[in-house]
C-alpha cells in the first residue's frame, strides 16, 4: 500500500516548517507570503455566509481554485477533556452539543460502550425505540444539511422546503422525548422515557406524509437541469482517493464503496429490517448530495418497520446503581452510521465513576480531510458545491 | 405544515385600516402640507386668467373648484410632473416598491411560508417602509482604503442611470417623459453604462470579493448586451423605425411576440442577466463571494443600489411590453367620461347643480385612450414582472463558464434565426410596407 496522496498537491502551511516561536510568526493565511501576482488568497470565512464555523484559505488564478487549506477549530469546545471530569451518566448531555441535530447518533457510541463496560443488557422494546429514534434524528439532520446545500447553490425554495418540513419530524421527537432539539433520550441501559400514547399512529401518519413530500424535492431540486450542469462532474472523488483519504458514510457511498455500518457490523436491532445502503458510483458532488436523500427514504422504511416490529409492552430502560462505574481498566470502541457516517466512541474505564479517557472518531473530521484534493483545480462558483456536498459539520470537527 | 397564523378577523382588519388612515391623515396635516407649502414656495407657479398664482392663493384654490382645476391642468402638463411623478420617477419607484412586496409575499407563498406578516398590520404591507427606515438609520461604513468619491458616487450613479432608462419607456399615448426619434439606440446606451458603474463601485471598495463579483457582473453584463442587441433587430427590421412609441403603434393589430418568439425568449434570458436575477445572479452569489460587488457598500448606499436595480426591472419589463407585446394597445376598458352629466350640470334630485370650470376636465390633458393606455401597460409590466420574479423560487445559480457559453454561442445563434424569420418576413411581404399593416 502506497503511502502517497492522490493528488500531487502541497498545502500552505505544509511547504515549509515554520518558525512558530519568531515574533513575525501570523497564522497560516494571515501571513503575506511570496506568491505570484496572478494568485489572489481569500479567506473564506469565520465570517462569510458560506463557510460555516470555520476558516478555507483558499489561493485562486483567475476563477480556478490553485490551493485549498482547510482551517476548522473555530468551534472547539474540549468535548473528550470535559467528558473525564463528568460520571458516565451526566456526560450524556454535553456530548450531543457537537451535532444538535442528529443528538441520538451521536449519543448512540457512547451509550452502547457504556453498557459493555458495565455489562448490561438493554430490554429489546428499548432497542426498537433506539433504531426509531436514531432514524428520525438521522432524517432531522440530513433536512438540515439538505437545506444548506440548497441555500449553497442559491435555491432558496431548497432552502425552506426542507426546512419546513422537518418540522414534522421535530414534533415526532419531542413528543417521544420531550425535546425538540438536543433530545438526551439514550441512556445506558435504554431510552429515558416510554412512547406515549398513539405515539405509533402518529408516527406512522407524519413518516408516510414525510416520505411523500421528499420525492416531490426530486421536481424541484435533484431533476433540475441547472443542478446537474453545476454539480455532475465537479470534485470527482475516485474509489480508490475516497478509501485512501478515509472518508465515510455517504461520501464513501457515493464513490461506489458499498460500507454502511447498519449492514456491515449491525448493532442493537439493526440486522432485523430490510433496507438498502445507497450506493452510487459516479463519486461527483450531484451523487454525494442525492445519497443522503435516499437514505432518507431508507430511513423511512426502516421507522416503518421498526413500529411493526417492536414488542407492545415491556420495560423501556435497566435501572442502573448510582454513580455507575466501570469492572476494571478496560476500553470499549463501539461506532454507528450517523447522518455524516461511521461515528465512533472510544472510552477507556479505570473503575472509576468517571471515563479515563473518552476520544470521539466524528466523520466530519473524516471528510473534511478530502476537501483540499477536490477543490484544487476546480473553479471558484464550485466551492460551496463541493465544500458542502462532503456532508460535513463543522462544529462535530472541532468537537 | 405547523405555520401559526393569527386568526383573521373582520373587525381588527377595519381597525387596522382605520389606525392606518388616522396616521397618514395625521402625518399629512403635520408634514405634508407644509411640505406642499415649501414645494409650491419654490416651484414657478402659472399664470391663470392674466393673475399670477401665490402659494396663498394656491391654497384658498385648494377649497375651490373652479380654480384648482385649471391648476391641476396646468401642472399636468408641465415636464416636472412627467419627470417626477407620473410616466418617470415617482410612476416607477412606486411600482418597484410594489414589486418588492409582491416578490417577497409571492415567494413566501411558493415556499409554504408567510412572508412580511406584522409590519402594518395588514399582510406587512408596510415591511419596505420599516426597511427603508432601517436602511437609512444605519451607519455608512466606508473601506479604509477606497478610493472614495468614485465609491461614493457610484450607488447614486445607479440610481440615476436607472431613472434615465426609465424616461424612455412610454406609458400611454402622449405620456413619456424623452420622446426621441432614437429611443431604442438610447436604451443600448444607457445599459452600456451599467457595467461601467458596476466595475467602478466594485474596484473603488478595493476589497476583494466585491472585486469578484464586479469582475462577474462586467463579464455578464458585456456578453449578454450582445444578444440583447441582436434579439432587438428584428423589431426594428419590421418597424422600421427606433421610436419607442412608434414601435408600439405598429403593434395595434397584433404584438410582435406573434411572430418574433424566439426574439422574444432572448431578450427575456439576457434580460434576467442584465438584472443580474436568479439564475442570473452571479455577481451578487452570496455563498461564494459573500454580496458580490455590494459586499462593501453599506446603508442608503446599498438601499439606493437596490432601488436602482427594482427601477431597472421595471425599465426592463416595461421595455419588453413596448417592443413585444404591444405596450398600450388592448381593448377598451375604460367607460366613457360622462361629459353629459358635468357640462350640463349635476342633478341632484329637482335642483341642478353647476360648477364652473370642470368642463376644461376633460380636455385634452387625459382622455379616455390614456387612462386606457395605461392601465393596459400596467397590466403587461406586472404579468411580465411576474415570469421575472418566478425563476427565483425554481432555479439554482448557475456557474460563470455555463453562464458564458449560454450567452456568447446560444443565445446568438438564436438572435440570427430571429432575425432570418424577420428577414423572411419582410421579404416575403407578409409584414411590413404593403403586408398586414
Amino acid at each position: 500500500m502506497t503511502t502517497e496522496l492522490p493528488r500531487d498537491i502541497k498545502l500552505a502551511s505544509s511547504e515549509k516548517q515554520i518558525d512558530q516561536s519568531s515574533s513575525n510568526w501570523l497564522p497560516p493565511g494571515l501571513a503575506l507570503q511570496k506568491v505570484d501576482e496572478k494568485i489572489m488568497t481569500l479567506n473564506v470565512g469565520p465570517q462569510h455566509p458560506g463557510s460555516g464555523h470555520m476558516r478555507l484559505i483558499i489561493q485562486i488564478d483567475g476563477d480556478y481554485i490553485v490551493a485549498c487549506d482547510p482551517d476548522p477549530g473555530y468551534v472547539h469546545r474540549g468535548e473528550e477533556k470535559m467528558a473525564e471530569y463528568r460520571n458516565y451518566i451526566t456526560n450524556i448531555p454535553h456530548l450531543e452539543r457537537p451535532v444538535i441535530h442528529d443528538s441520538c447518533n451521536i449519543l448512540y457510541p457512547y451509550v452502547l460502550g457504556v453498557e459493555e463496560l458495565l455489562g448490561i443488557e438493554v430490554p429489546e422494546r428499548a432497542k426498537y425505540l433506539r433504531v426509531i429514534g436514531a432514524e428520525i434524528n438521522r432524517c432531522i439532520y440530513i433536512m438540515y444539511w439538505l437545506a444548506i446545500y440548497g441555500i449553497f447553490l442559491g435555491h432558496s425554495t431548497m432552502f425552506m422546503w426542507p426546512t419546513g418540513d422537518r418540522e414534522l419530524l421535530i414534533d415526532l421527537m419531542e413528543k417521544m422525548t420531550g425535546a425538540r432539539v438536543t433530545h438526551s433520550h439514550f441512556v445506558p441501559g435504554g431510552v429515558r422515557n416510554d412512547l406515549p400514547a398513539n405515539f405509533e399512529d402518529v408516527c406512522l401518519r407524519q413518516v408516510n406524509y414525510f416520505e411523500k413530500r421528499i420525492k416531490e424535492y426530486a421536481a424541484v431540486f435533484y431533476d433540475n437541469p441547472i443542478l446537474i450542469s453545476r454539480t455532475k462532474d465537479t470534485g470527482v472523488l475516485s474509489r480508490q482517493d475516497a478509501i485512501r483519504l478515509g472518508t465515510t458514510g455517504s461520501v464513501l457511498r457515493a464513490s461506489g464503496v458499498d460500507f454502511d455500518v447498519r449492514k456491515k457490523e449491525p448493532y442493537d436491532v439493526y440486522d432485523e429490517f430490510d433496507f438498502e445502503s445507497i450506493v452510487m458510483k459516479e463519486g461527483d458532488s450531484y451523487a454525494r448530495s442525492k445519497v443522503p436523500w435516499l437514505d432518507m427514504m431508507e430511513s423511512c422504511r426502516i421507522i416503518k418497520q421498526a413500529l411493526e416490529k417492536i414488542p407492545k409492552s415491556g420495560s423501556v430502560r435497566v435501572k442502573l446503581k448510582p454513580n455507575p462505574k466501570g469492572k476494571g481498566f478496560d476500553t470499549v470502541y463501539k461506532r454507528v452510521e450517523s447522518g455524516r457516517g461511521s461515528l465512533g466512541c472510544y472510552i477507556v474505564s479505570d473503575a472509576k465513576p468517571e471515563p479515563y479517557r473518552l476520544k470521539l472518531s466524528v466523520p466530519s473530521f473524516r471528510n473534511l480531510i478530502a476537501l483540499p484534493y477536490l477543490l484544487k483545480g476546480e473553479k471558484l462558483g464550485n466551492m460551496p458545491a463541493v465544500y458542502w456536498s462532503l456532508n460535513y459539520w463543522p462544529v462535530e470537527a472541532d468537537r | 405544515m405547523s405555520v401559526i397564523a393569527p386568526n383573521f378577523k373582520l373587525s381588527g382588519f377595519i381597525k387596522s385600516l382605520l389606525d392606518n388612515i388616522f396616521w397618514i391623515l395625521l402625518i399629512f396635516v403635520l408634514a405634508g402640507l407644509p411640505a406642499v407649502f415649501m414645494i409650491l414656495l419654490l416651484v414657478d407657479l402659472p399664470v391663470i386668467d392674466g393673475e399670477l398664482l401665490t402659494p396663498f392663493l394656491a391654497l384658498s384654490y385648494l377649497v375651490n373648484p373652479t380654480r384648482l382645476i385649471p391648476v391641476i391642468h396646468a401642472f399636468l402638463t408641465t415636464d416636472i410632473f412627467r419627470v417626477i411623478a407620473f410616466p418617470g420617477f415617482g410612476f416607477a419607484a412606486l411600482l418597484a416598491a410594489s414589486v418588492i412586496f409582491v416578490e417577497r409575499k409571492m415567494m413566501a407563498k411558493l415556499q409554504l411560508r408567510v412572508g412580511p406578516f406584522y409590519c402594518g398590520k395588514v399582510e406587512g404591507i408596510l415591511q419596505l417602509m420599516g426597511d427603508g427606515l432601517k436602511l437609512i438609520s444605519k451607519e455608512i461604513i466606508i473601506p479604509a482604503k477606497a478610493d472614495k468619491p468614485i465609491f461614493w458616487a457610484a450607488p447614486v450613479l445607479f440610481v440615476a442611470t436607472a431613472a434615465a432608462f426609465v424616461a424612455l419607456i412610454p406609458v400611454a399615448p402622449g405620456w413619456v417623459v424623452a420622446d426621441i426619434d432614437l429611443g431604442l439606440l438610447a436604451f443600448f446606451a444607457v445599459i452600456g453604462f451599467f457595467p461601467i458603474i458596476t466595475i467602478l463601485s466594485a474596484w473603488s471598495a478595493n476589497s476583494k470579493y466585491p472585486f469578484i463579483g464586479g469582475i462577474r457582473a462586467l463579464f455578464q453584463m458585456v456578453s449578454f448586451e450582445i444578444p440583447l442587441i441582436l434579439s432587438l433587430l428584428g423589431v426594428v427590421m419590421l418597424t422600421g423605425t427606433l421610436n419607442l412609441s412608434e414601435i408600439i403603434e405598429s403593434q395595434s393589430n397584433f404584438p410582435w411576440i406573434v411572430f418574433l418568439p424566439i426574439g422574444a425568449i432572448v431578450f427575456f434570458i439576457t434580460m434576467l442577466a442584465e438584472l443580474e436575477r436568479i439564475p442570473f445572479d452571479l455577481p451578487e452569489a452570496e455563498s461564494e463571494i459573500v454580496a458580490g460587488w455590494l459586499t462593501e457598500l453599506s446603508g442608503m448606499m446599498y438601499g439606493l443600489v437596490q432601488l436602482g436595480s427594482y427601477l431597472k426591472l421595471y425599465a426592463f419589463a416595461a421595455l419588453f411590453v413596448v417592443l413585444f407585446l404591444g405596450g398600450w394597445n388592448g381593448p377598451m376598458i375604460v367607460p366613457a367620461f360622462p361629459e353629459q352629466i358635468i357640462t350640463e350640470g349635476i342633478e341632484m334630485g329637482p335642483i341642478t347643480l353647476t360648477v364652473d370650470g370642470l368642463e376644461s376636465l376633460l380636455s385634452n390633458t387625459i382622455t379616455q385612450e390614456m387612462l386606457n393606455g395605461t392601465l393596459w401597460f400596467v397590466l403587461k409590466t406586472a404579468g411580465v414582472i411576474f415570469f421575472i420574479i418566478l425563476p427565483r423560487g425554481v432555479f439554482p445559480r448557475v456557474r460563470v463558464d455555463i453562464l458564458l457559453d449560454l450567452g456568447w454561442s446560444k443565445l446568438i445563434g438564436l438572435c440570427f434565426i430571429n432575425i432570418f424569420i424577420a428577414l423572411g418576413l419582410l421579404y416575403a411581404g407578409v409584414l411590413g410596407p404593403g403586408g398586414l399593416q
